[in-house]
């Protein structure tokens, strides 16, 4: 080699090392930050949302998906058909699907799946989606017929939520600590207490991932979670825990600020079973004598939607049902003297820790305070709340956000923590379980919520907020949480 | 001189904190609880000389209220700890024996508990509340009592006077009452403003973690709670109770060193 040819080499990595900064700008990983660990990873053993947050869509995937705004859309079946009965599902399943470890997916991956989600022994948070499910056929390895013992308007919707995601014969049980799934993301690595890494696998069946890899990592407390943020450590937060600092990021151009809905439709729950709350007119009042705006504006920095119904703006069949009951304090005094409540009547509010409630609980003592109704404001722990106000009904009213995706058959049970009891509201929801038609369906959704509204078993106050916050150059993140995830498969770093 | 104008400094911060909190109980700005979600996060003004809190709440009278129950808190605390560590002392120390190696081993070992961190777990069995709150701390203030007279009374135990009543026939209770405790009732007072600092702080903390004063009571460690997540926002909000414990704490502790040194003939000499 001569002397002008080494020269032009040591030039070529000069400049190759100082492009070396430009070419980094080109990035394809992404950290994304959490505010809890799940404690395991396997969506069909545990009701965690954390686990979702991690796993849904990136690692695993069911026959349907929810999409970012809440649609069902095809996952590992391509399509489908329904028996006009509404009895009879057939799936044509997609060809060329293989689990992370290689494992072929077929239709008899689907009854495996199915039938460990409903057998008397599974762990299944949400066995009630599998409930209907009577027979699971498979007449081809890519065809899976599934019958039902009644129709079920939910059941395509269910099919796609993380319970009901399809796993491996071999490594099912293994799932909690090295989840193998179908998805574009695979799992490397859980450093426990800190973070949960994936990659990208690369015999995905659909369009590949972008991204290279992924790294969740969980961060607790909220003021860390925006140093973490403003330092850029972490490149996005799904759901951002420090609301009282959004003035601040939404100033900062580095960062994208979306506010969306989740499903947490945040509840002053009242115990229907126990007097005064027995009384329409004692609900209404309390509805009458809370302003939501100012509730919303104190706990969450005003970032979230009034809600008059137990439903959100995601959901089908959603009415805005949120100015039934204005803030009116006169008329709320009116309505307690009508109902013969006595003017300094005490009750207890029972707060679970999250700040939602704490917070909240005294605002919404002050205001009860205006009406003339005295509250005794009663923190509690998680095991304290759970085990006396969600298991054995012992509370007057209690602060809490109903995570779940459209559960409104919580107000159809004979046995539920807030004893709400109407027939007609039990009729409405059984006609909307067993209807096959799209169209009556969604009559009947709204028939509920008016149901709810005019009834106002809980005081409904707003949904939390999603608080989106990101790096502003990188791309799709779901700006709504429909059913709690990180869906990251389609994400990528713009310029 | 300088020793002097400390505990000045100290017994003038002291007796404002005093005074401060027994305002408390008949006049604040605005009431502490009084919610105005309108005037929110609020900057420092003439109607509000220290802004007003994310729910509107005017802060300065947050922190005089809060100030209150610190106080009340640690005077339930002290006062425990007096109560019961001062007799436990003096029987430790007029007895000795086989009740004296009792008693200490036992202070012995509640001191080898790191006592903020037991008080958590008293908390945290008997329930948050700022009562519990109060005697967890409490508990820590008994053997520290409970040593000090025990040394004290030993000591005083040798001295001609005390012999004497003894050979007197006096009954001990009448030694202790008559001839002991005043003799170191300028020890305890000491040692009483110390761990009414400490009892300050460990409050704090307490109802930091949310096992102490619970809302909506007001309190300094809550005031520290609330103001984290407005940390970058409105770091007023945090400042403010810092300042008002740090205060406390070194007002009580500048008084208490003044007073030991005040007191211990053997210092007032030199």
């Amino acid at each position: 080699m001569t002397g002008w040819a080494r020269l032009g080499l040591g030039i070529a990595g000069i400049v190759f090392a100082c492009a070396g900064p430009a070419l980094a700008q080109a990035k394809d990983t992404l950290t994304l930050g959490m505010v809890l660990e799940p404690p395991g990873l396997d969506p069909t053993a545990g009701a965690a949302a954390a686990i979702r947050e991690v796993v849904y869509a990136n690692v695993f995937e069911g026959l349907t998906r929810i999409d970012g705004e809440g649609h069902v859309v095809p996952g590992l079946a391509a399509s489908w058909t329904m028996s006009p009965d509404g009895k009879t599902y057939r799936f044509a399943l997609r060809p060329h699907v293989t689990f992370h470890d290689g494992t072929q997916f077929d239709c008899a991956i689907v009854k495996f799946s199915f039938d460990r989600a409903r057998a008397p022994d599974s762990t299944n948070a949400q066995k009630e989606i599998f409930e209907p499910i009577a027979a699971i056929d498979c007449p081809e390895p890519e065809t899976a017929v599934i019958t039902l013992k009644r129709p079920d308007a939910d059941f395509l919707y269910g099919l796609g939520w993380g319970d009901a995601v399809m796993v491996a014969p071999q490594t099912a049980a293994q799932n909690q600590t090295t989840p193998i799934g179908t998805g574009p993301f695979r799992f490397t690595r859980w450093v426990k207490g800190d973070r949960v890494e994936l990659a990208r696998y690369a015999g995905y069946w659909g369009q590949a991932a972008r991204l290279s890899a992924v790294t969740f990592k969980f961060i607790a407390d909220p003021a860390a979670a925006a140093a973490a943020l403003l330092a850029g450590d972490i490149d996005a937060f799904g759901n951002f825990p420090a609301p009282e600092i959004l003035p601040q990021l939404r100033a900062d151009s580095r960062f994208a600020v979306v506010i969306g809905a989740t499903e947490g439709k945040t509840l002053l729950a009242l115990n229907n079973a126990r007097k005064p709350f027995d009384d329409i007119r004692v609900r209404r009042a309390l509805a009458y004598a809370i302003d939501r705006r100012a509730l919303v504006t104190a706990t969450m920095s005003g970032a979230a939607r009034i809600i008059g119904s137990h439903y959100t703006p995601n959901d089908p069949g959603f009415i805005d049902l949120a100015a039934t009951y204005p803030y009116d304090p006169a008329r709320a005094k009116a309505l307690l003297a009508e109902a013969g409540i006595a003017p300094g009547t005490r009750f207890t509010l029972a707060l679970p820790p999250p700040p939602y409630a704490r917070r909240g609980g005294e605002v919404i003592a002050a205001m009860l305070q205006e009406v003339g109704l005295n509250v005794d404001l009663v923190p509690m722990e998680w095991a304290t709340w759970l085990d006396q106000v969600f298991k054995r009904s012992d509370f007057d009213m209690t602060i809490i956000a109903h995570t779940e995706p459209r559960d409104l058959a919580i107000y159809a049970r004979d046995h539920y923590y807030f004893n709400y009891h109407n027939a007609a509201f039990q009729s409405l929801f059984a006609r909307y379980r067993e209807t096959t038609d799209p169209a009556a369906g969604i009559d009947l959704l709204r028939q509920m919520q008016r149901q709810l509204a005019t009834d106002e078993p809980n005081v409904f106050l707003y949904v939390l907020p999603k608080i989106g916050v990101w790096n502003a150059h990188l791309h799709g993140l779901w700006s709504n949480d429909p059913i709690p995830a990180n869906d990251v498969t389609g994400v990528y770093w713009g310029n | 001189m300088r020793r002097h104008a400390a505990m000045a400094v100290g017994g003038a911060i002291s007796l404002a904190l005093l005074a401060i909190s027994l305002l408390a109980l008949v006049w604040t700005p605005y009431p502490p609880t009084a919610i105005d979600i309108a005037h929110r996060l609020a900057a420092p003004s003439a109607a509000h000389w220290l802004g007003t809190d994310p729910l509107g709440r005017d802060v300065l009278s947050v922190l005089i209220a809060g100030g209150h129950n610190s106080l009340a808190v640690a005077v339930v605390a002290v006062g425990a700890g007096l109560v019961a560590g001062v007799p436990l002392g003096l029987l430790a120390g007029r007895r000795g024996g086989v009740v004296d190696d009792l008693l200490m081993r036992g202070a012995d070992l509640m001191f080898a508990f790191p006592a903020l961190l037991t008080a958590v777990i008293i908390t945290a069995l008997a329930g948050p509340g700022a009562m519990n709150a109060a005697l967890a701390i409490g508990i820590f203030n008994v053997p520290v009592f409970a040593r000090l007279t025990r040394g004290a009374t030993r000591a005083l135990g040798e001295r001609d006077f005390v012999r004497a009543a003894q050979l007197l026939g006096r009954h001990e209770l009448a030694i202790g009452r008559v001839h002991i405790l005043p003799n170191i009732a300028a020890l305890l007072v000491v040692q009483a403003s110390t761990q009414f600092a400490l009892a300050i702080l460990a409050e704090a903390g307490l109802s930091y973690v949310g096992l102490g004063t619970q809302p909506p009571a007001p309190s300094w460690g809550r005031m520290l709670n609330d103001a984290q997540t407005y940390i970058f926002t409105a770091p007023r909000l945090a400042i403010f109770p810092g300042l008002a414990i740090m205060a406390a704490v070194l007002g009580l502790n500048l008084l208490g060193d003044g007073l030991r040194d005040f007191l211990d003939p053997r210092l007032r000499r030199i």
